[in-house]
């Protein structure tokens, strides 16, 4: 059993959903994104979502978009944010996840990462170019290596592509709440907890809803019908409010807190 | 018959998109297999392309040019006489009419010179499509012809500030436009590029080049061409002239791409050349990228060879060795424009100048009895203003 199972246990046993929180490894660069993942674990979030800025990322809105190129500036690679995770795994056991587009796993390596990434504590990934049937080679490398491949479903997925989801994912499921890409969103499409309920029906694994949260009362709402909440952009945007501000770490935290 | 029913070339092509995005494909993948085969469809799109667009397109043999390199026989295959200017519209028509049968009403692209742009703004008007396209900003610089004329036709042209600027980033944004809005809205993709049936989708629609290339060139000569050269970079005019010819396995191909200041500087757009086998924008293919993954700034005096990646069509006929991949400068395209204008009186787009700038080096050192046939993929209109702007520089 690797972190993220056992946490979604632990919640499970609670009845308490998980925050998810994601931040951009590197921005505004690798110290403040390790002092970061231990302030958001002290302010309550159960798992973390590190993001690998990417070139061209076009799941991303302007938020993220802007956190990615900061995070590029000081040349953020992914063998950089594996080795962070090897290093904060000697202070927390905190689940964490990199987010990061299909091109730089493949330059990287495949098997390699695999192994690397559980060398270093590095608990799974989440690929949004890469659907269950682009997948299949990372999913089978990961695997050996007790890696999770979280995939993702939209409300556009139907029932037959749910089912090849489900059975694939490992982790958890990563529903995403709206058609587009990520940002916050003052409101939410009513559509979600209808498809909500379909796939947590269908689903044998932990379901979170990420895209679009942003404040406590999303999260609360949403509590009630996910395993799990991720909040990503809406804490990227307190990290660029703060830019070269001594209290940055600090007001993220006060931030998460408030989510709870 | 390639792709396989994944949309792979061998180890190349795929679906790398997001998931809200996956439904779309395997709509736009039913509906293009089920009525491209249709007699109904068929008519409508030989139509628009025969009554529209003008075509065919005349095959003619460049004799000035063929002089005076005194070597083989040069043709050029004219698609810069198509309606809008260039070869784009082949593949905008038979989008527009594979749209129509989706029930979509909003149509988005990408363009980097325009020419695109320009065509899918065209099919837009012509079929009463809302439509919005994206194009980068310092794009929207140096194409401002183009730009006017889609407005000109009812379309937004939004400029995309994001990154290089450039086509890679239109089209970054024209694929989170997609995830949007995807419910109402065709991606109206411009190349061979992209994710699965996109490649195969488009070589469709531009192999008219090559059907009718062949059947020229069978009435002018009695026999195929040796060379088959045309300009690459998602390549589409380049598959579309190449396909049709791909089991005649005498027939040579030759793409040429951009090296821009040279194959070995940074200011170059020479994928087949430096680039390593990677993912972008929805297939695996050649990149131009970093050790790390991330995806390298191109330069190219051509707006329209701009762009880091190549179709996954493409890279599996270089992977095989099916086509050679070459590469011009700026410099020699710029002078190959000249000597096109001065020997034959034709202005040929940027672009298509790469694949002129070729034929110094090839059809010298062939015999006169050889046969060269050149696509000439876009007229050169609009990059007038822009040579213009840099030869009033150069005699400062």
């Amino acid at each position: 059993m690797n972190r993220i199972e056992k946490k979604f246990q632990e919640l499970k046993k609670l009845k308490k959903p998980a925050l998810i929180t994601y931040i951009c490894a590197g921005d505004p660069n690798l110290k403040t994104t390790y002092e970061l993942v231990l302030e958001l674990e002290r302010s309550g979030a159960d798992i973390i979502e590190l993001g690998v800025p990417f070139s061209d990322p076009i799941a991303d809105g302007p938020t993220i978009q802007r956190a990615a190129l900061r995070a590029l500036k000081k040349n953020t690679s992914l063998k950089d944010i594996v080795s962070l995770v090897g290093k904060l795994r000697k202070e927390s056991q905190i689940p964490i996840l990199l987010m990061t587009y299909a091109n730089p796993v493949y330059q990287f390596g495949v098997k390699k990462l695999a192994g690397s990434s559980q060398g270093n504590g590095v608990d799974g990934y989440i690929i949004p170019d890469l659907p269950p049937e682009a997948g299949r080679e990372i999913r089978q490398e990961f695997r050996k290596e007790n890696v999770d491949l979280v995939y993702l479903a939209s409300p556009l997925t139907d029932k037959r592509r749910l089912n090849i989801i489900n059975h694939n994912s490992s982790g958890f499921i990563y529903y995403v709440s709206v058609t587009g890409v990520t940002g916050t969103r003052v409101s939410l499409p009513g559509e979600v907890s209808n498809q909500a309920r379909s796939l947590r029906r269908l689903a044998d694994k932990p379901v979170a809803i990420g895209f679009g949260v942003s404040n406590h009362v999303q999260v609360k709402k949403l509590a009630a019908d996910f395993d799990g909440v991720i909040v990503g952009s809406a804490i990227v945007n307190i990290i660029e409010q703060n830019l070269g501000k001594k209290d940055l770490v600090e007001k993220v935290g006060k931030f998460v807190r408030s989510l709870k | 018959m390639l792709p396989d029913k994944n949309g792979y070339f061998g180890i190349f092509g795929g679906k790398f998109v997001p998931e809200t995005l996956m439904p779309a494909l395997a709509e736009l993948e039913e509906t293009y297999s089920r009525v491209k085969n249709e007699a109904r469809f068929k008519k409508d799109l030989a139509y628009y392309l025969t009554e529209y667009a003008g075509r065919p397109t005349p095959l003619y043999f460049a004799a000035n040019l063929t002089a005076l390199y005194g070597g083989a026989k040069i043709y050029l295959k004219r698609e810069d006489l198509c309606h809008t200017g260039a070869h784009k519209i082949n593949n905008t028509i038979g989008q527009a009419l594979v749209t129509l049968r989706m029930g979509k009403k909003r149509i988005i692209a990408e363009t980097g010179a325009g020419q695109h742009g320009v065509a899918v703004a065209t099919v837009a008007a012509l079929f009463k499509l809302s439509c919005d396209v994206y194009m980068g900003a310092e794009d929207v610089e140096r194409q401002k012809l183009n730009v006017y004329r889609m407005q000109k036709l009812g379309t937004r042209v939004i400029p995309v500030t994001s990154g290089t600027q450039t086509l890679k980033d239109a089209m970054n944004e024209a694929l989170r436009d997609w995830v949007t809005n995807v419910r109402t809205t065709h991606y109206m993709l411009g190349s061979c590029a992209g994710p699965h049936p996109f490649p195969m989708m488009v070589r469709d629609f531009q192999a008219v080049i090559g059907k009718e290339t062949r059947k020229q060139i069978l009435q002018k000569e009695g026999r195929l061409p040796d060379y088959l050269l045309a300009c690459v970079n998602g390549g589409s005019n380049a598959i579309g002239l190449f396909h049709p010819f791909y089991n005649d396995d005498k027939v040579k191909f030759i793409g040429v791409e951009a090296s821009g200041a040279g194959v070995n500087t940074k200011n170059t757009a020479a994928t087949m050349a430096k680039g390593r086998i990677g993912i972008l924008h929805g297939s695996k293919s050649y990149l131009l990228q970093d050790q790390n993954g991330q995806v390298s700034p191109t330069h190219s005096i051509a707006a329209g060879l701009d762009y880091p990646g190549v179709g996954p069509e493409h890279s599996y006929y270089k992977y095989t060795g099916r086509a050679e991949y070459v590469s011009a400068t700026d410099q020699e395209a710029l002078a190959a424009f000249d000597l096109l204008a001065r020997q034959e009186g034709i202005l040929p787009a940027l672009e298509s100048a790469h694949a002129v700038a070729y034929l110094k080096k090839l059809a010298p050192k062939l015999a006169k009895n050889k046969i060269i046939v050149v696509c000439l993929s876009g007229r050169g209109d609009k990059d007038m203003e822009q040579i213009k702007h840099r030869e009033g520089l150069k005699n400062t």
